[in-house]
């Protein structure tokens, strides 16, 4: 089972350089952006400068109130103030625009790469916890930009902008602000990787939570047919309630850590207007100045508060930003030869497995020294018992990984050097379990129409299906549906039965016209009347293909030109089934025990 | 349940259900919340009132107001205790409040989950009933984070606002006149941002349905080489998110400088509008500075109302899904007659029984019509038909997953639908095609009940069951035998496994009536037919059997062909072949389809056995 890339041990900033690289349009146009935030945040410190300058030079102007002076000035800060809004909204409409560009393309990044893992194909666990990356993990980042991130960055800025003026009024209550907030911002750490524990422990429960309650959904009918509601309620009840606590728990805390963000910046201010009276009894600060400060604290009390939240979301963020980079890491296994590679032109294809052996990384050998040819246009049966390695060769022929030893040629050539794009057209599985995708009929059909069959004077998508459903022979059972090849299949086709699935799966496939087919034989109940269709569009969509088939019946075997036995991921047997039949060997002695039971 | 009015009719509703449920908690965050309204004005006048009594003086050089500083500094030390207490209380309480409402619509959402028909269950994929319990439950409960703060804002406006006018009328007007404008950019702003907001969730959905299908039809996309189909599929609906997150981005953009500018050209206002009075001697520096200092205050506060009216679209649209199930009634109303049938099977009666279901285009679909049946004690009847004839709809009449629309089903002559739900689970069960296996251990999943339970069945009947169901050498197999945890759904078992297990589960309790319902089609044919064997006779149960086997066909004592959802005939296999054209057919497109499945049955087995001795003894 290939893994992951190990989950990036990237520290927050290095995962935001790494995210950057992966996504620059993030930090498109940052200059400009920076610049506007920083005329921005001057807008902010204009009410505690007319503070100052009201106190000082109107109100307690030396010759009485000086009005005229305070309407000037209190009239050309709102100009500023509003210039300071206009920039901030650019700014965070900028910043919208690129984040969103930027998880667009790393969405659709991973998207791509997730297609290209061939743990997709293989590990069927797995894929549920792929889609959260390319979904919610991204989710994740964008609502956390939408809702913190740029107030977080916006914030900093405006500390920035508030020190610079603090320490132009007075150095010393500046220092008395910083010795406030600094050991808030140390102490607030740790808490928050508490917090954050506590978050994680949330998730956890809310995980174990929906999947009690996916079982009161998807086992409906078994609770009901068994009268045992209230036990799964009770069940349910308990993860529920275990969540809340989870909850409230981590809510607790929370509130502990905001409180004392208010408690400290309150306290700042005590202390700041006792300072600032001592010193302008020195006649180091006027009153206008010390009064300022109190707006100033002020500013800094909003970011602060504001990061202490935020940043609690920043980690689950960067978290799954981490996971959704960590997708981008994994190596691709099959790699693409493209342009390099040797060209593959349709054709007559044979195949040839030469000593090939496959194991999954940390497991036992799936594979061992099989050899396998199959002319151009010939039919080969592969039988054996389940685990026998069989639907291994299959996957291998299909290149949805490689051998870890020997071989598999295409006309003579390896599969690792023709371009995979090439490879894709020639050679095409027909799994056990046709996939439908919510649509229609035709939709589903057409899925397997080539891009490249576009050309110029090519019969249109919709005739092309309707010709494939008559060549197979399925017009009567087409015609039959609902709304024909108008008719909606509804969610992996639920809406059809598993053989008409299959059906839909064959005639997909004769539309892809590959020079060789793989077919994974479905075992799974099929009404007669659509068993007989199948067989009869079976024979169709094969004749004049080579086919590998994956047997689970002799009948299939008995047909082909060719039957291959394999066994504990060895080929035993190879001949064609007379031959297997004559020289006595365990074919023979199967196919008797066949023959015995059905008479 | 359901919210009706206008939307701030609807909020308001929505709000106070869930406040009303957990009074206490909602008392103690809205009262600490209002405390916190009232000392926020509270330091703005006592910075006010310092100023004027000790800052201006002091640096004016009054020693009596020097004297003064340290105890005026001790009462701005006194409020920020408060404050920060208040803060606490108020956080540490609405989390509380809104962790409780989560826990109210998750048990009240899944009680109707379990308790709804299948009926129900059927008109509502999976994946929205999931979504119901979490993202609707989250985004009906999100408005109750903000609330309590906002409640408290409220009381800091009217206490500011007295305090205003009692200092000067002018200057409160100053301070105050921001506050309508406030409120109109906040309606503004929700208009906006509503539908947006809703357009976005709904693409966040799409996006994530599109990329679940995909990496479902891995094997497809990678065997057809179509990856680059499905990224520019995906693409397109992405490009729509981008947009549609852009969209809600730009409301805030534009929203949040203008909720953030007004108190500071309230401020301004403030001071321009003070010193015209401090002039006139109808104010005092300290009355300025207060009032100014109050609106800074408020730059915060002032956004709670933003985000509890940025929450009311997102959390009505999510309480009216919940509202939706929570209001669902179910269309089978419990019996209250208690039955307790004797052993050796009852009486199963179909009596004129017609099921029909609307279609959503109007009109009826007939699933079954004029059904007539009767199943002495302890017999075995078999249902044969056609896909889609109406076999599995008939036998799910008689647990009662379905009533008919028209006559009635009798168990020992009681109507099913007076019989109580608890003993009707109990004594009739049954096996259907798919079966459900429980993440717990392979006893749990038999018993289904906890260990220990009263009632629940011993470890001794446990293996009878298992044994019954021929399924007793894998469980023994099993690390832990009964304790053997089976993963999620049975992922350790194979199809034939799962369905031997779920027919152990129907047998534990000595059903009186057994219905399967193609509940062996991966079971071995022979295993299958021991099965069967085993129940019949004695004092087994009444069995209802769909099967698309002969051979088990073949071992009922009656056989009912059904066609269209109609009874084309009944008797004995050998008495419909005789008489009835239809069934000839069906039997012998059966009996094809059993050789097949035997032969494949038989392949699999035959093999593994020939070359086990093959690899053996390869002499």
């Amino acid at each position: 089972m290939s893994a992951f890339a190990p989950a990036s041990s990237l520290g927050v900033l290095a995962t935001l350089r790494r995210g950057v690289a992966v996504s620059p349009q993030l930090v498109a146009g940052w200059k400009v952006t920076f610049l506007l935030a920083v005329v921005a945040s001057f807008g902010r410190v204009l009410v505690p400068i007319a503070v100052q300058q009201t106190v000082d030079t109107g109100i307690q102007a030396p010759g009485g109130p000086d009005v005229r002076r305070v309407v000037i000035l209190t009239s050309v800060a709102a100009v500023g103030l509003l210039v300071g809004a206009a920039c901030s909204a650019a700014v965070n409409v900028r910043l919208f625009r690129s984040s969103e560009s930027g998880l667009f393309s790393l969405r659709t990044q991973a998207f791509r790469h997730v297609h290209e893992l061939s743990v997709l194909t293989q590990n069927t666990e797995r894929r549920g916890s792929l889609v959260s990356r390319v979904t919610s993990d991204v989710d994740t980042i964008s609502l956390f930009v939408q809702w913190g991130g740029i107030m977080l960055l916006v914030s900093v800025l405006q500390i920035g902008v508030a020190t610079i003026l603090m320490a132009v009024y007075s150095w010393q209550l500046t220092l008395i602000v910083w010795a406030g907030f600094v050991p808030l911002f140390l102490a607030l750490r740790p808490l928050q990787k508490r917090v954050n524990g506590r978050y994680t422990v949330v998730r956890e429960r809310v995980g174990a939570m929906l999947g009690a309650i996916s079982e009161s959904v998807v086992g409906a009918e078994t609770i009901r047919a068994y009268g045992v509601g209230e036990r799964t309620q009770r069940r349910i009840d308990e993860s529920v309630a275990s969540t809340r606590a989870a909850m409230v728990r981590a809510q607790n805390l929370v509130g502990a850590v905001f409180s004392s963000g208010v408690l400290v910046a309150n306290l700042v201010l005590a202390v700041v207007v006792v300072a600032g009276t001592y010193l302008g009894i020195a006649g180091q600060l006027s009153v206008g100045k010390l009064l300022a400060f109190l707006f100033l604290v002020q500013l800094f009390t909003g970011p602060v508060q504001m990061a202490t939240e935020v940043l609690n979301e920043l980690q689950n963020a960067v978290a799954g930003w981490r996971r959704v980079l960590g997708v981008l890491e994994t190596p691709i296994e099959v790699v693409d030869a493209g342009a390099d590679g040797v060209p593959s032109p349709p054709g007559p294809a044979t195949l040839e497995l030469r000593d090939v052996a496959y194991r999954y990384p940390d497991g036992p050998p799936v594979l061992v020294d099989v050899d396998l040819s199959v002319p151009a246009g010939s039919s080969v049966a592969v039988v054996g018992a389940t685990g026998s390695g069989k639907t291994t060769i299959a996957k291998l022929v299909a290149r949805f990984m490689d051998p870890t030893a020997g071989s598999v040629l295409l006309d003579g050539v390896d599969l690792r050097d023709i371009p995979v794009d090439q490879l894709r057209r020639r050679v095409v599985l027909v799994p056990q379990e046709g996939f439908l995708f919510d649509g229609t009929l035709a939709e589903n059909i057409a899925y397997g129409l080539r891009s490249d069959d576009d050309a110029a004077g090519a019969p249109a998508d919709d005739a092309r299906v309707r010709a494939a459903v008559e060549a197979l022979g399925l017009a009567d059972w087409v015609d039959d549906l609902a709304a024909g090849l108008g008719t909606a299949v509804g969610q992996r086709g639920e809406s059809l039965s598993a053989g008409e699935r299959q059906l839909v799966a064959l005639t997909r496939a004769y539309l892809a016209d590959a020079d060789l087919l793989l077919l994974d034989e479905a075992t799974s109940a099929v009404d007669p009347a659509t068993e007989v269709r199948i067989a009869r569009a079976l024979e169709s969509l094969t004749r004049g293909r080579s086919t590998v088939t994956i047997a689970h019946r002799l009948s299939t075997a008995e047909a082909a030109d060719s039957v291959v036995v394999v066994d504990a991921g060895r080929v035993v047997e190879v001949g064609h089934h007379d031959d297997l039949v004559a020289r006595e060997g365990h074919y023979a002695a199967l196919h008797s025990a066949w023959v015995s039971q059905t008479r | 349940m359901a919210l009706t009015g206008s939307v701030p009719r609807r909020a308001a509703q929505l709000v106070w259900r869930g406040m009303r449920d957990h009074p206490g908690t909602y008392v103690v965050a809205v009262g600490t919340s209002a405390v916190f309204g009232v000392l926020t004005v509270g330091v703005s006048r006592v910075l006010g009132t310092i100023t004027d009594q000790v800052v201006v003086p002091a640096i004016s050089g009054s020693e009596h107001a020097c004297g003064e500083i340290w105890r005026a500094g001790a009462a701005i030390a006194l409020v920020a205790v408060s404050l920060a207490v208040t803060v606490a209380l108020r956080r540490i309480f609405a989390g509380r409040g809104f962790a409780l409402i989560q826990e109210d619509h998750r048990a009240g959402v899944t009680r109707q989950y379990l308790h709804l028909p299948m009926s129900w269950h059927r008109r509502h994929p999976t994946g929205q009933l999931l979504s119901n319990a979490s993202a609707d439950v989250e985004a009906a409960t999100g408005i109750f984070n903000p609330l309590p703060f906002a409640l408290g804002v409220a009381v800091m406006l009217v206490v500011a606002t007295v305090a205003l006018f009692r200092t000067d009328v002018w200057l409160a007007l100053a301070a105050l006149v921001v506050l309508p404008l406030a409120v109109v950019a906040n309606v503004v702003f929700q208009r906006r941002m509503s539908p947006a907001a809703i357009r976005a969730q709904q693409l966040r959905a799409e996006v994530a349905d599109i990329a679940h299908e995909s990496f479902e039809a891995a094997v497809l996309v990678t065997s057809l080489g179509t990856a680059a189909r499905e990224e520019a599929r995906f693409a397109g609906r992405a490009t729509q998110l981008r947009a549609a997150n852009v969209r809600v981005g730009t409301v805030r953009a534009m929203f949040d400088p203008v909720i953030d500018v007004l108190p500071g050209l309230g401020t301004l206002l403030v001071l321009a509008v003070g010193t015209v009075q401090v002039s006139a001697g109808n104010v005092q520096t300290g009355d300025v500075v207060a009032a100014a200092y109050l609106l800074t205050l408020l730059a915060i506060p002032v956004r709670a109302f933003g985000w509890v009216l940025g929450e009311v679209p997102r959390a009505l649209v999510g309480y009216d899904r919940i509202a939706r199930v929570l209001d669902a009634r179910s269309s089978l109303p419990p019996g209250d007659r208690s039955w307790a049938p004797a052993t050796g099977g009852v009486r199963v009666q179909l009596q004129g029984v017609g099921v029909s279901v609307g279609l959503p285009g109007g009109g009826d679909l007939a699933l079954l019509r004029d059904v007539d049946l009767d199943v002495a004690p302890g017999r075995t009847v078999a249902v044969v038909g056609p896909t889609g004839s109406g076999k599995t709809t008939l036998v799910s009449l008689v647990s009662r997953l379905t009533d008919p629309t028209a006559g009635a089903v009798l168990v020992d002559g009681i109507d099913l639908r007076e019989v109580r739900p608890t003993d009707l689970a109990r004594h009739v069960a049954l096996v259907s095609q798919t079966t459900f296996v429980f993440e717990d251990t392979v006893r749990g999943n038999v018993t289904l009940a906890d260990a220990g339970e009263p009632g629940a069945p011993d470890d001794e009947a446990v293996w009878d069951a298992l044994r019954v169901a021929r399924v007793d050498d894998v469980a023994r197999a099993l690390p832990g035998g009964l304790d053997a945890p089976l993963g999620e759904r049975g992922a350790n078992l194979s199809g034939g496994q799962r369905q031997r297990l779920a027919l152990a589960r129907a047998l534990v309790s000595g059903p009186a009536v057994l219905i399967l319902d193609d509940a062996t089609s991966a079971v071995d044919p022979r295993i299958e037919q021991a099965i069967l064997r085993g129940l019949r006779g004695g004092t087994g149960p009444t069995v209802l059997l769909v099967a698309y086997r002969m051979s088990s066909v073949l071992l009922a004592d009656e056989v009912v062909h059904i066609d269209g959802g109609r009874v084309v005939d009944r008797g004995t296999h050998e008495e419909l072949l005789a008489r009835d054209l239809g069934y000839r057919d069906l039997a012998t497109a059966y009996e094809q389809e059993s050789a097949r499945r035997a032969a494949e049955v038989d392949d699999e087995l035959a093999l593994d056995e020939v070359v086990d001795s093959f690899l053996k003894d390869p002499a």
